[in-house]
């Protein structure tokens, strides 16, 4: 079946970043490794959350998928078609088909402009429909995300953060995407507005569906929203497993600590500090071998000797093989 | 735990200017907390709850706005009899604030250590060799790692987490009686915030450390908190003890609030949503604040200031639905 093909694929995907030193800043000293061999997938209709602590890479794949920034290694494709080969139209296309919700809706929508205007810039850019068929369009679209149509002429400081993320969100559908990529949408906005937006979100992926790549760090939320999740650290995926199945039993130590460190809601859990020691090492000179071993709680000496492979364990369920991995995994299963 | 409350707030009240007028952002709230104990102050942003905190600890700047109502009792003293002298002798010795934001609240162009000394030094009149000594005590106690070598370090060279330790230091330089923790993990990753959370319950077991502990998340609500109060609008609407609050939330808005946030470990299909958005503060609703939102309101909610209902032992809520719509 054609809707079994990935939407978006990346492949061995890296993004080093030049660091400058010496006596006037003109020589290269070494590389900032953001994003260091990536490989996942993300199929139509579905939700792949990213989640990791920050300075893991996350903010830069997000970019990288958006080609806001060009990988230095490996290969983004989307529909099949890698995006450092499109040509003017490809990338026109391809510019339509993948948008943006950002954290933050007070720095993310321009304050000058109404919001039928910010809500149609893209069709505008894409230059998609007449301009009555755009303002029949954008009040529809007002329409779709719980937003007032006689709203259009308002400016974006008249509304409250919820109603300005639903905005956010009506400007990355004008165009017809099949891929948004939500970064960390709902952690700015007030507890009980969160909600509305998730189920806006979940809503419209149903009705249209659209896939998304969500940032998030509120791993409820991620549990919540996704259908698969990918553990991010210095630059690298340790964990990459359907959602239900990793929060069930996640594998990798630094998954194991991520969720430890997560606060359920339920009373009287103790505090359970995680076990994890210190806090993420630069990307600059990320530990050799495994980079996570300065920081396991299972950490053997040959941990910090051979770099581990991400292999695939179950359908759909890859993770870092790692000597402790291992050992956790035989344990479990006994 | 001693039985008299360490800090006892009644019927505080702080009006914010606005526009010709003023607004109360701080509406008839009181609390108290004891020895040892954490009490919770949960709300959305506007709430009131920061403004509680400044207002306990009277840091509203007089063009901003003022109390004007309530006493604030701290171990037998109301801070709001005293004169701006007397009251800069309690507030940090015995009453101490940590926020969210430690690159803000840190001086970025001194070294950590002159800052926790400016406190100690300031609090316990330490000088010189054993100044230097307290100070590295200070850092020690907050499990900063090689304390001695961190002293001459700058804000920028640590951590987001490093940095609110060093927050924590000066915050316990006093050391004080009550710690207001205003969101001090929001801007930490969450095993970062594990850690600074259990330091914080292991300072408070060692010392006996009342904490008075402001967030909006649930997750730390139910891990730390003995007691919470949940505030909406200026005013505390519902108080109980935590195991209560979430096996029987009987104020609307703290059920709906919990029925929104999704679980770690439960799946639901749909999240419960509240519809609409808090008020504005110059611009409240008559009667109940929360009736416009509320899946129970009725027409005497929407006229009259619900009454508070003492819904079982250290639990009562203000809400018309629990005094039978006043029949």
């Amino acid at each position: 079946m054609a809707t079994d093909a990935p939407l978006l694929e990346l492949t061995d995907v890296r993004k080093h970043y030049a660091v400058s030193g010496g006596p006037l800043g003109l020589k290269t000293v070494g590389a900032v490794r953001a994003v260091d061999g990536l490989s996942f997938s993300v199929r139509a209709g579905e939700t792949l959350s990213i989640v990791g602590e920050s300075g893991c890479g996350k903010t830069t794949t997000a970019r990288l998928i958006l080609k806001l920034e060009e990988p230095t290694a490996g290969a983004i494709s989307f529909e099949g078609r890698r995006l450092d080969t499109l040509d003017a139209a490809g990338l026109r296309h391809f510019r339509g088909s993948v948008q943006a919700v950002f954290q933050d809706p007070w720095s993310s929508l321009n304050p000058r402009m109404t919001v039928g205007r910010i809500i149609a810039e893209p069709m505008i850019v894409q230059a998609r429909l007449s301009r009555q068929d755009r303002q029949d369009r954008v009040a529809e679209l007002m329409t779709q995300v719980g937003l007032r149509r006689e709203q259009a002429e308002l400016y974006p400081h008249q509304f409250s953060g919820g109603q300005r993320q639903r905005i956010a969100i009506a400007r990355a559908l004008s165009v017809d995407p099949k891929l948004i990529v939500l970064d960390e949408p709902v952690s700015a906005l007030d507890v009980s507005i969160r909600a509305q937006i998730l189920n806006l979100l979940k809503d419209l992926q149903d009705r249209l569906g659209l896939s998304y790549v969500m940032i998030a760090h509120h791993l409820a939320t991620v549990r919540h929203m996704s259908h698969h999740v990918a553990v991010m650290y210095l630059g690298q995926l340790v964990e990459i497993a359907p959602g239900r199945e990793l929060f069930r039993r996640p594998l990798h130590p630094y998954t194991q600590a991520l969720y430890s460190a997560a606060l359920s809601t339920h009373v009287g859990r103790p505090l359970s500090e995680p076990a994890l020691k210190g806090e993420i090492p630069s990307p600059l000179n990320p530990p050799s071998g495994c980079r996570f071993h300065p920081r396991c709680p299972h950490a053997l000496a040959e941990c910090s000797a051979s770099e581990p492979a991400l292999v695939e364990i179950e359908p759909g369920r890859r993770v870092q093989d790692c000597s402790c991995v291992r050992r956790l995994i035989s344990a479990a299963a006994k | 735990m001693s039985s008299a409350p360490v800090l006892k707030v009644e019927g505080l009240v702080t009006e914010l200017r606005s526009g010709g007028g003023s607004v109360r952002a701080v509406d008839d709230v009181s609390f108290e907390i004891n020895a040892g104990e954490t009490l919770g102050l949960v709300g959305e942003s506007g709430s009131g709850k920061s403004m509680t905190c400044l207002s306990i600890l009277r840091l509203i700047p007089s063009s901003v706005g003022r109390v004007t109502g309530g006493r604030v009792v701290l171990e037998g003293t109301d801070l709001m009899t005293l004169d701006e002298a007397q009251m800069r002798h309690h507030r940090g010795r015995r009453i101490s604030i940590i926020l969210q934001d430690p690159m803000t609240s840190l001086n970025p162009v001194l070294r950590i250590g002159d800052q926790v000394g400016e406190a100690i030094k300031l609090y316990r009149g330490l000088e010189g060799p054993a100044l230097r000594d307290a100070i590295v005590d200070g850092l020690r106690a907050m499990r900063i790692p090689a304390p001695e070598q961190r002293v001459s370090a700058y804000p920028h060279e640590l951590s987001g987490g490093m940095r609110q330790r060093v927050g924590a230091a000066i915050a316990m330089a006093g050391p004080p009686a009550v710690l207001i923790a205003d969101e001090p993990t929001t801007a930490l990753d969450a095993t970062v915030q594990s850690q600074l959370l259990a330091l914080l319950k292991d300072v408070q077991r060692e010392t006996g450390l009342a904490i008075l502990f402001v967030t909006h998340d649930f997750g730390i609500v139910a891990t730390i908190c003995d007691r919470v109060a949940v505030m909406y609008a200026g005013r505390i609407v519902e108080l109980a003890p935590v195991a209560e609050l979430f096996a029987n939330p009987r104020h609307p808005y703290t059920e709906a609030l919990l029925r929104s946030v999704p679980d770690l470990d439960v799946d639901v299909e749909r999240l419960y949503s509240i519809e609409g958005q808090p008020p504005a503060l110059d611009d409240l609703p008559a009667g109940c604040s929360f009736a416009p939102r509320c899946a129970y309101a009725r027409d005497v909610c929407r006229e009259r200031g619900p009454p508070r209902i003492e819904a079982g032992p250290l639990h009562h809520a203000s809400c018309w639905k629990l005094a039978g719509y006043g029949d």
